[in-house]
């Protein structure tokens, strides 16, 4: 690696081309062969209909992203995170919590949507009531984890201080408990888009990213649609670095960052 | 269940086990379930209770006992899952075990592609650099797409294009369960030291030889709990790639069916049928982790 700056910049520029090509590749075989825009638009076509419809993009953004996304995010993250430091207080709930939701975590969840439509209705609270189911374990499994991650040698010192358990707690637990915390924020914020959008195939009013992609592809626009796909990556990976960015923040004294 | 007895094997020397906090803590979700049930299936049943003459056991009998209840009773469920697991024949659409073949089948094929994409492009990222640059930060960003929200253009396309049934669902599954393989294989890959490394070197290795003889043995602990992930949401991918096509047949087809006509005891009986595949599944990969493990020499 060059020093800092230049390896900052490959680290930008290989993906960078490597997206360029894909897109130009993916135009020329479409225009090339040509291929029915009804199986795949081009790159230039799906641009042009992002442009053309951002007031409609904007809707199902604040519909999907903004009304469930977002709040479920939290309260299921924060949630699971208090859950996680009540089972640390109370070591026989932990017992009896750990393994079940471990088991929870591997298993379907996103089957429970048509059962949280039924109760919750069909407009946003029914996405966030979803979006909270799903990001709930996540952060449990990785909090508790986490809480236990300090070592004993660390625990012994604040204990010859003679601290608290909040003290122990706030001082040395959360902090070297902050990567799987946020391990689990990153988990949890791709799921939660998955949880919102596939909420919202069980029925929605008549405005959201899962209901406009599910129509338009019954329609065949397809243009639109993967209009719609790409404001969802721009958001997930907006979110995504955002965490990437706040973690390096928080946790700038864990190896994995060190130079 | 099953994880249950697969934790107490790993650590049995362990004096507190964890058979009693998890059996009071379903207790607990039993009982609590039970009591929720009266309030929520009101709705439903206040008035029949009502009509009834009221009193405590004219209550439990309609909230617990109602047939499109709001929510269902855990014994309305397990008597469901009793009905269509034993009572149908496995070949006939009123039988769970149809459904989750179909699902099931679907998840496995997922999963096999999904591994095998992910072990080769972790493979070429180990070993080409500019992959490694270039390849792995679109992987990550491939994973914030919510594929689940592309799956009905990727049916309706491949469909258009003469694939249907099987291999569209199990793409879906493949496309979600090649990432937790791709990163857990670099990791694992790129696991040996540097020591270990050269003395290959020293040896004259070739790449491949350093990969089979080392890398490879070195990144199967990692692969395997990659797996146990990948497993599980390879059959979420299945199960969700069922629901935006109008599909027939599957879990997810069946809850879908369900949630249109109000069926709720039918859309927990499928929830709990793909909740014991899922752990079944998980399962299944961790005899085979202990099995490979154990034959590698390794032990715990």
């Amino acid at each position: 690696m060059t020093g800092k700056t230049g390896g900052r910049l490959t680290d930008i520029l290989y993906p960078a081309l490597f997206g360029v090509g894909v897109l130009v590749i993916w135009e020329a075989v479409v225009k090339g062969f040509g291929v029915p825009a009804v199986l795949l638009p081009a790159p230039s076509a799906i641009w042009a209909k992002l442009i053309a419809s951002l007031p409609l993009l904007w809707a199902d953004f604040v519909q999907t992203v903004i009304r469930a996304v977002i709040p479920g995010w939290i309260i299921g993250s924060l949630s699971g995170f208090l859950v996680a430091i009540l089972c640390d207080r109370i070591p026989f709930l932990r017992r009896g919590l750990l393994p079940l939701g471990n088991l929870v975590a591997a298993l379907p969840i996103v089957g429970v949507a048509p059962i949280l439509v039924m109760w919750f209705g069909f407009d946003w609270q029914s996405k966030a009531a979803m979006v909270v189911v799903m990001t709930f374990f996540p952060m449990l499994i990785n909090a508790v984890a986490g809480l236990a991650a300090s070592g004993h040698l660390e625990r012994d010192l604040m204990r010859s201080y003679g601290s608290s358990w909040w003290q122990t707690l706030l001082k040395l637990r959360l902090p070297a408990a902050m990567p799987f915390i946020f391990n689990a924020l990153k988990i949890n914020a791709t799921l939660a888009m998955i949880g919102a959008i596939v909420a919202e195939f069980f029925g929605t009013p008549i405005v959201g990213m899962g209901f406009r992609i599910s129509t338009e592809v019954g329609r065949l626009g397809l243009d639109m649609v993967w209009a719609e796909i790409a404001v969802a990556a721009i958001t997930g990976s907006a979110f995504y670095g955002l965490l990437v960015f706040l973690e390096r923040r928080v946790t700038f004294w864990h190896p994995s960052y060190r130079k | 269940m099953s994880a249950a007895p697969a934790i107490a094997a790993k650590a049995p020397a362990r004096a507190e086990g964890h058979a009693l906090p998890v059996a009071v803590v379903c207790l607990a979700i039993l009982v609590l379930w039970y009591i929720a049930a009266i309030p929520m299936n009101w709705v439903v049943t206040g008035p029949k209770i009502e009509a009834a003459g009221g009193g405590l056991a004219n209550t439990l009998a309609f909230s617990w006992n109602e047939a499109r209840p709001v929510i269902p009773a855990p014994h309305q469920i397990a008597l469901e899952l009793w009905k269509s697991v034993f009572g149908a024949k496995p070949w006939m659409p009123k039988s769970l075990i149809y459904h989750g073949w179909v699902t099931l089948s679907s998840t496995l094929l997922g999963f096999l592609l999904g591994s095998l994409l992910g072990i080769v492009l972790a493979i070429a990222i180990v070993h080409v650099k500019f992959l490694s640059k270039s390849l792995m930060p679109w992987i990550i960003a491939s994973q914030t797409i919510p594929i689940l929200a592309i799956a009905p253009m990727v049916i309706v396309v491949l469909g258009s294009l003469g694939f249907t049934g099987l291999l569209p669902k199990s793409l879906i599954s493949m496309y979600l369960c090649f990432f937790p393989v791709t990163i857990g294989m670099v990791k694992g890959l790129t696991s040996p030291e540097t020591m270990q490394l050269d003395l290959m070197r020293t040896y004259n290795a070739s790449s491949a030889q350093v990969l089979w003889k080392l890398r490879f043995p070195a990144a199967v602990p990692f692969l395997f709990t990659s797996l146990k992930v990948a497993v599980a949401i390879a059959l979420t991918g299945a199960i969700v790639g069922e629901l935006p096509t109008g599909a027939i047949a599957g879990i997810g087809a069946r809850l879908l069916q369900g949630s249109y006509y109000g069926q709720t005891v039918q859309i927990w009986a499928a929830l709990f049928m793909g909740s014991f595949i899922a752990a079944g599944l998980v399962w299944l990969v961790g005899v085979a982790e202990r099995f490979t493990l154990k034959r590698m020499g390794v032990r715990p």
